[in-house]
């Protein structure tokens, strides 16, 4: 067989669906080094917010919150759970949680632009006007039919991130309500 | 008749539109009413039963008459009201409900009939004989009844769904709306502020009045600017409030783009033609004005007739006279402001009727007091009517008739949580209860304050009201100076008299036809709604409920509060279904999610299959090969011969860490799992609550408290569900902690005689039966890359699951593939993977159909005796281990060559074939190269006694019935010796 099938190439959730730009807004794929799902044992939550502040600058974000910065960010994920996003888990966490390596498990997007928000706001049932939902709010909801997590990261910029399979349908999803938004200039 | 120099469109570009084919010019800010009235166009449609000649009543989207049809193809809109149909350069409108043209009807004939046509004709004629109904009838009335029709050909038309989210909620923009909107925004709340019509102020843009001395339309534009520089402020217009739901949910329509030409470029090619919005307010305030009613006489329905505010609205808004010798027949003060208007326009006024003895005398036209109109002439437009009075008859030539029978208040909104609005003699009108819907107060002409200056105040009012209850204050407003002329009514809903009268214009219903109801003993309102259909039709009666109620209460001797008023249901307007359903076409009702080997299967043909969410290849077509069945085989054999690669990473696949791992695992499988060692795998089944099977599947333990689940792909998100129920609510203490990882690794299926060969190429460590044996599993690298190995097996091969992180599942397929090519193997798809699990006779959902047990699949020695588990005690009640229940067999046909199917029945050969002799039912088939004929999985009457025995297999949808032979479930490698190998 051809020798370049040797080595096992790797692919981003979304290589080949983005970037996309429609009517000034910008949807683009993050690829985070990684993405590891921490979750507090019995008892532990303290004690692993300690070890999270100090081997990755961050405390345990609490329900609906997101801590960290760019580079190193943890987002709550749903009931006694939070991702990290960005650096390789520290190995002394797992004495505090279950760590569960989920790099690829989820596709993560970055929508930026003026109406990100009026895109967003023909999919997702909850209130992300920036007044309500401020930098360093994370949500676990729906996108039309998928659930996701989405985070405010910027003033007119959000992530959002989708099991890795429904990659195609979120890109789909996301084009299709840019293209509407935008039509209506 | 456009009047020189009036309205707010004067002075606008000129506009070419056509209806029914005719070309006419109008002016912007037109609606297609306006212009039509502007170019003496009366005559707009026919009725809804006997197709009598309708013009234009109202110019609100309650209209009932003026309803067209706009755009062509696909694209067709019928029942558009031409009211609310805002003038574009080349809008091209036509009539509906008449052929062959709306001027000569042939169905016109039906007016005719009208004495056999009445409240329950229908149901008292169709009745019998009952076939006839479908054949005959339904299709007759059908056609020869009805509003616009659907084109037929798939609407391309894009439509949208959209959230939105305030503190407060404005619904209506008149002035009571825009004093509320004004102090919400001063007071810094988030408002949105919707109107229906294009254009906000409501009433204000119809009348002619001023607002702090100067003319209301300045105020309405200078309150419009204020609300345009806060940003805390949206407007919303073509926007109409369609529901009230719980906890401030509304729904809202909004018409995008009906108002613009067809798109002619890529930028607005996707332009949504209506957006169905969904808005959670905080509080809201009710402004939606109020709805001015007909009166009922003797042919009060030719075109011509309309309501009198809206011969107001289109003089001082649109500069148009709806006619040139008006006549105005009234109950009420507001309804003089018609006549003054017109009059001061220079628009000749005939006379004005007024009901009352006590009326006001006019400025400049005749009020003939205590009178009534009881009749009209014309055929196609009006040309006069009839007035009586103490002196007798009087016919008065007439283009134009202005009533109005007093205004309702658009209470819809606050009923549709169950509330009732209140009946007010004062107004003679039902007014809302406070309260209604909660955080929602009503202010203005819908609350019953029909001064504009009552409006303000309370629209003032009525923000600061619902901001204290979400704790926002808000500044009292200084309430401008406006007109506060007082109502006055004299109730008047039907004038006596012979003929037909009607009430509700838009599905014909008279006032002898509510007399007939209650005659006929449909004497609650409902009934009597149903009886004669009034309030039915798409205006839902927005026109004519309260005068029908009123007929009804008259006619039953009741009085208008005890006789009541229907149930005001959502949607407040028509509301398309592509708006509601926006984004569900094609495949946008459900997402799909991608394997990291589809691309590869798309390069290779393979032909997909749907599995729950997934797509699956299903055979992976070679040239020469032109049914699934050839494909099938081919990849059977290959397998059984060589080695095939299988994506399986659709399984659900769940980490479970923990100190108290092992015991999760105890109580959800019924089987034992604290025992399996470390680097093992085992096959375990999980219990509903009720006993019965919900799913199977494997777990690895690859840590000291670390196993991997795997599920069936069906099942996916039901384990996962259950796993959340047990640790939160049945052993909340336990100490575990379990997350998806399906999406997280790729995972393929290695099997057949050559898997290992295979395996060992491409992994760094040493495969063998020693490092790797049967149900072993363990991490090894994959071409420098961190993945897991289990040796399990689906197809009872020697077979191996290998899986690395997703982002290398697309190159590891195609390695597989090429490898496994080289010696004879290559990918297989869903059908051979089938076919192989059914020749080892294991069970999918296909048998763990809701209705099975452990005992009925011969898996009885499964629910560990030694521990309890979840499920376990249902599981043992009487009768479900009964010898006699359904259980899993194997089937083959007598005859080798026959086929079997899934679904078929099964019967004892001697037996006859009825529901009572039924035996039992095919899970599975499928043809097996492997041993040269069909074989089956079936659910049978104590199907392990019968080994050997003869059983017919009926299958009546496919015209399928066979003999077949009752064996075991595993036809092939019974003794297992393949997959240790």
């Amino acid at each position: 067989m051809a020798k370049d099938m040797l080595e096992l190439t790797a692919k981003s959730a979304c290589a080949g669906l983005l970037p996309a730009t429609i009517g000034g807004i910008t949807l683009s794929e993050e690829t985070p080094a990684h993405l590891t799902l921490l979750a507090p044992y019995k008892g532990r939550e303290a004690a692993l917010s300690a070890a999270l502040e100090a081997a990755h600058g961050m405390g345990f974000p609490a329900p609906g919150r997101a801590t960290g910065k760019a580079e190193a960010r943890a987002i709550w994920f749903g009931r006694a759970q939070a991702l990290l996003v960005g650096p390789a888990a520290d190995a002394g966490l797992a004495e505090h949680a279950a760590v569960t390596d989920l790099t690829d498990g989820w596709a993560v997007v970055k929508i930026e632009g003026e109406a990100a928000e009026d895109v967003l706001a023909r999919l997702v049932p909850v209130d992300l006007r920036a007044s309500v939902f401020k930098r360093g709010y994370t949500a676990r909801t729906e996108l039309k039919h998928m659930m996701v997590s989405i985070t405010r990261t910027g003033p007119k910029a959000l992530q959002i991130m989708v099991f890795r399979s429904l990659a195609a349908t979120l890109v789909h999803d996301l084009k299709r309500a840019m293209e509407a938004v935008a039509a209506r200039g | 008749m456009r009047v020189a120099g009036k309205g707010l469109v004067s002075g606008n570009r000129t506009v070419n539109f056509s209806f029914n084919g005719k070309a006419y010019m109008g002016l912007e800010g037109d609606t297609l009413a306006s212009a039509l009235l502007a170019n003496g166009v009366h005559l707009v449609g026919r009725s809804f039963k006997y197709h009598r000649p309708r013009g234009i009543l109202t110019a609100g989207s309650e209209e009932p008459n003026a309803l067209v049809t706009v755009g062509q193809g696909g694209a067709t809109d019928p029942n558009i009201r031409a009211t609310q149909q805002e003038l574009f350069e080349g809008l091209a409108a036509k009539s509906q409900n008449c052929w062959p043209s709306v001027e000569r009807d042939v169905m016109a004939l039906n007016d005719l009939a009208a004495p056999f046509l009445g409240a329950g004709f229908y149901y008292k004629t169709f009745m019998w004989p009952a076939p006839l109904w479908e054949k005959l009838y339904e299709p007759i009335i059908r056609r020869a009844a009805g509003l616009g029709a659907l084109s037929g050909a798939a609407n391309k038309d894009a439509y949208e769904k959209a959230f939105a989210f305030c503190d407060l909620l404005v619904i209506g923009s008149g002035p009571a709306g825009l004093m509320a909107a004004l102090t919400a925004g001063r007071a810094g709340a988030d408002v949105i502020l919707a109107e229906e019509d294009s254009r906000m102020g409501g009433r204000l843009l119809a009348e002619v009045e001023d607002i702090d001395g100067r003319p209301a339309r300045v105020w309405v534009a200078e309150a419009l600017a204020e609300l345009e520089g806060m940003e805390n402020v949206r407007l919303m217009t073509r926007t109409a409030i369609t529901g009230a739901y719980d906890q401030g949910t509304y729904s809202a329509l909004e018409r995008v783009s009906h108002h613009l030409p067809p798109s002619q470029s890529l930028k607005t090619v996707n332009r949504p033609r209506e957006c169905f919005w969904r808005i959670a307010a905080k509080a809201s305030v009710l402004a939606a004005g109020a709805i001015e009613r007909p009166i009922a006489f003797r042919n009060n329905d030719r075109p011509g007739i309309m309501t009198a505010g809206a011969v107001r609205a289109y003089l001082n808004r649109w500069g148009v006279a709806p006619g040139e010798r008006v006549t105005v027949f009234a109950n009420n003060d507001n309804a003089h402001r018609t006549a003054r208007d017109l009059v001061a326009a220079g628009v000749h006024v005939a006379a004005l009727i007024d009901s009352r003895h006590d009326a006001p005398d006019g400025e400049g036209f005749a009020v003939i007091k205590g009178a009534v109109v009881c009749d009209s002439a014309g055929r196609q437009r009006l040309e006069s009517i009839t007035v009586r009075s103490v002196n007798g008859e009087e016919k008065i030539q007439t283009d134009c008739l202005a009533m109005s029978g007093g205004w309702n208040p658009s209470v819809h909104l606050t009923c549709h949580m169950n509330a009732r609005p209140q009946w007010n003699r004062e107004l003679a009108a039902f007014l809302p209860i406070p309260g209604a819907v909660p955080g929602m107060v009503v202010a203005g002409a819908a609350n019953g304050s029909f001064s504009t200056t009552g409006a303000l105040r309370e629209g003032a009012e009525a923000a600061a009201q619902a901001l204290a209850q979400i704790g926002t204050k808000a500044e009292a407003a200084a309430i401008p100076v406006a007109q506060d002329a007082p109502y006055r009514i004299t109730p008047l809903w039907a004038v006596p008299g012979k003929g037909r009268a009607w009430l509700d214009f838009q599905n014909d219903v008279t006032v002898k036809d509510v007399n007939q109801a209650a005659q006929e003993n449909f004497r609650s309102v409902e009934h009597m709604k149903r009886y004669t259909t009034q309030g039915m039709a798409t205006d839902q009666g927005k026109n004519s409920n309260v005068a029908a109620l009123a007929v009804l209460a008259d006619a039953t001797g009741r009085s208008i509060p005890e006789t009541g008023v229907t149930t005001f249901r959502p949607p407040f307007v028509p509301t398309s279904i592509a708006a509601m359903a926006a984004g569900a076409e094609d495949q946008g009702f459900k997402p799909q999610r991608y394997l990291t080997s589809h691309p590869v299967g798309l390069e290779r043909g393979a032909h997909n299959i749907e599995v729950g969410l997934w797509y699956r290849a299903s055979y992976y077509p070679k040239p020469g090969e032109s049914t699934w069945k050839q494909s099938c085989d081919r990849e059977v054999m290959m397998v059984r011969n060589a080695v095939g690669v299988c994506d399986v990473s659709t399984l659900g696949k769940i980490d479970i860490k923990g100190p108290d791992a092992a015991k999760l695992l105890d109580l959800v499988y019924s089987n034992t799992f604290s025992t399996l060692k470390l680097g093992r795998v085992r096959y375990g089944l999980m219990l509903r609550d009720d006993g019965f099977v919900m799913d199977d599947g494997t777990t690895a333990r690859l840590g000291e408290d670390h196993y991997v689940m795997t599920t069936t792909t069906a099942a996916a998100g039901q384990v996962m569900s259950h796993l959340e129920y047990l640790t939160q609510v049945v052993r909340p203490d336990w100490d575990v902690r379990f997350t998806s990882v399906t999406d997280q690794w790729a995972q393929f299926s290695v099997a057949g005689p050559k898997a290992r060969d295979l395996i060992d190429g491409l992994v760094d460590e040493d495969v063998n039966g020693e490092t790797f044996p049967f149900m072993a599993c363990g991490a090894v690298t994959v071409k420098g890359v961190a993945g897991r190995l289990f040796r399990i097996s689906f197809s009872g091969e020697h077979a191996y699951e290998i899986a690395v992180p997703a982002r290398y599942g697309e190159a590891l397929f195609r390695l597989l593939t090429a490898r496994a090519e080289e010696i004879g193997g290559g990918p297989y798809g869903l059908e051979a993977l089938n076919v192989l699990r059914i020749e080892k006779g294991f069970i999918t959902h296909a048998e763990i159909n809701g209705t099975v047990n452990a005992f009925d699949l011969g898996m009885q020695g499964m629910v560990s005796a030694k521990k309890d588990c979840w499920g376990k005690a249902l599981s043992e009640r009487e009768g479900l281990m009964d010898e006699e229940r359904m259980r899993l067999v194997g089937l083959k046909p007598v005859d080798h060559a026959k086929e079997i199917s899934s679904g078929a029945h099964l019967f004892d050969p001697e037996a006859t074939v009825e529901r009572v002799n039924d035996l039992g039912y095919v899970t599975s088939v499928g043809f097996s190269p492997t041993l040269g004929h069909m074989i089956g999985l079936a659910m049978l009457s104590a199907g392990p006694d019968r080994m050997g025995d003869t059983i017919r297999l009926v299958d009546h949808t496919r015209g399928i019935d066979t003999l077949c032979e009752v064996v075991n479930p595993v036809f092939f490698d019974p003794e297992g010796g393949r997959v240790r190998g």
